[in-house]
């Protein structure tokens, strides 16, 4: 079922009688081509690329819980492709144009806005770090402004730009950034993937892989086992849980990410917006509450919430650049559990294991990947080689000495 | 979260930096054949489990000593706190 203006009239002239569920729920059968480990924004985006670009539909996504309901349904709901090196830059602008093109693409509103991300810079070194990232998107296709004081002073009159500790000098804007409605970014892919053949498997555990001589057969589930000639793991914050069933240890720690929401307020805030000297980035959505996350909470955990610590210092980086914020009070607050890697940088690779593949380490960027991870991880999985944007994201990058280290802290999961 | 220090008593979490997995104790001999793999799995790799984590924090804003922190990451549980001078000369690592 296509929806479309005509769809939605001639069901509100006729009772809302013919809408149907938006996807099946299917028996798993006994085996699949590609059994996708995790039903969240990534696992799903996967399914449905495999389908649509890559022809395969014998394919089952497996979900411990309900879809969508990890991480796609707990983040603050940017997209964007500002980053600097050439491992990275290149994938997350595919991923940027993947979500210009993406509603029309799966017939479904996922509200993406690109109502652009202004990072702030504070000093005149920062500026030049800016200056040169700005190039380095350019080259690779994305879009960049650097703005000096008068010109964020026009989009953003309400910056504290003479903030005695941190003054506000200007900001680095990429206009194509924006948000995105997260949970029907989730749902928009996994009705796309069944309209396409694939089973979307809920309430249906992964405990454990049958590996033989080195050969991954398939999965054993909490409904039975589930045969596959590809088992591909995409399950970013439990990715330690999972692989360690396959006796894998992973470059990953489990941290927590809190984000908060205030009460609904009239439009405050034009776009996203990052603080240089600290870390808040804070947007308004569509119902008017601003949006807001800083740091990770800095330790290993696997609980869905954070501690108080972190929240002052989330709030006190929101009043150190936008004191008007101050008022708002905040109406909830809740955690997430980020897959932290060990320089930042996500995996999409094949394992040691014949047949295993995996897809995680996002830390707290997943969200704005999920079209071109899921392409990407199609990709690897249909042709059995790295898709180019892709390549950098090995498992074995520490020993060969190829990290992606965006922020230069090294092995130190909680400063990524 | 409180931590227990053994000698200063219950203190708030915030005053303490985290580094990560108390096995980061057990540096590996820089002369094995295998050095570069012992190395490598030491620095980059991690067991992450979900429930008894023994952690290594720092005591910064204290009597900066170093803690192994037995501590649930399901539940935030602190279980055991010692110095981990102790944890490093029980496993035969100090002079």
């Amino acid at each position: 079922m296509r929806y479309s203006g005509m769809k939605v009239l001639w069901e509100g002239l006729t009772g809302n009688r013919g809408w149907k569920p938006v996807w099946r729920e299917p028996e798993p059968k006994k085996s699949y081509d590609i059994v996708i480990v995790g039903g969240g924004g990534h696992g799903l985006s996967t399914a449905y690329y495999l389908a649509r670009e890559f022809g395969l539909s014998n394919i089952a996504v497996l979900e411990k819980g309900w879809l969508g309901s990890g991480n796609i349904g707990r983040n603050t709901t940017i997209i964007r492709s500002n980053y600097l090196l050439p491992g990275n830059e290149p994938f997350y602008e595919l991923s940027m144009k993947l979500w210009e093109n993406l509603e029309q693409d799966f017939n479904y509103n996922a509200m993406v806005s690109q109502r652009g991300i202004i990072n702030l810079y504070h000093s005149d070194s920062q500026r030049d770090a800016f200056a040169r990232r700005g190039n380095a998107m350019i080259m690779a296709g994305a879009d960049a402004v650097l703005l000096d004081r008068a010109g964020l002073e026009k989009q953003c009159p309400f910056l504290d730009f003479d903030n005695a500790r941190f003054p506000i000098q200007g900001g680095l804007w990429q206009p194509r950034a924006g948000t995105a409605r997260h949970d029907a970014v989730a749902w928009g892919y996994a009705r796309g993937a069944d309209m396409h053949g694939v089973d979307l498997i809920q309430n249906c555990e992964v405990t454990g892989f049958l590996i033989e001589d080195g050969v991954c057969k398939g999965v054993e589930t909490s409904r039975g086992a589930i045969l596959a000639r590809k088992t591909a793991v995409c399950v970013a914050g439990s990715s330690g849980r999972v692989m360690s069933k396959a006796g894998m240890r992973l470059p990953i720690e489990s941290h927590a990410l809190q984000a908060f929401v205030s009460e609904g307020l009239k439009p405050v805030i034009p776009g996203v917006i990052t603080f240089g000297a600290g870390h808040f980035y804070i947007s308004q959505s569509d119902k008017g509450g601003l949006v807001f996350g800083g740091d990770i909470d800095g330790y290993n955990t696997y609980a869905q919430r954070g501690n108080l610590p972190v929240v002052e210092d989330v709030c006190e980086g929101g009043m150190a650049i936008m004191p008007m914020i101050g008022r708002a009070r905040l109406l909830r607050m809740w955690g997430g559990v980020m897959d932290m890697s060990m320089d930042g940088s996500p995996f999409i690779d094949r394992t040691h294991i014949d047949g295993l593949y995996f897809n995680g380490g996002w830390c707290y960027g997943g969200f704005k990947a999920t079209p071109a991870s899921g392409f990407c991880y199609a990709h690897l999985l249909a042709r059995d080689e790295p898709h180019p944007t892709a390549a950098e994201y090995r498992l074995d990058r520490f020993i060969s000495g190829r990290m992606i280290d965006e922020r230069g802290a090294g092995a130190q999961p909680n400063l990524h | 979260m409180i931590i227990n220090h053994p000698l200063l008593g219950p203190r708030d979490a915030s005053e303490f930096v985290y580094l990560g997995d108390a096995s980061l104790i057990d540096r590996p001999d820089w002369q094995a054949k295998d050095a570069q793999q012992q190395f490598h799995d030491y620095l980059y790799l991690r067991d992450n489990p979900a429930g008894a984590h023994r952690e290594l924090w720092f005591h910064e804003q204290g009597d900066r000593s170093w803690l192994v922190v037995t501590r649930d990451t399901i539940t935030h549980e602190i279980t055991n706190v010692e110095l981990a001078r102790d944890v490093a000369l029980q496993r035969g690592r100090g002079r």
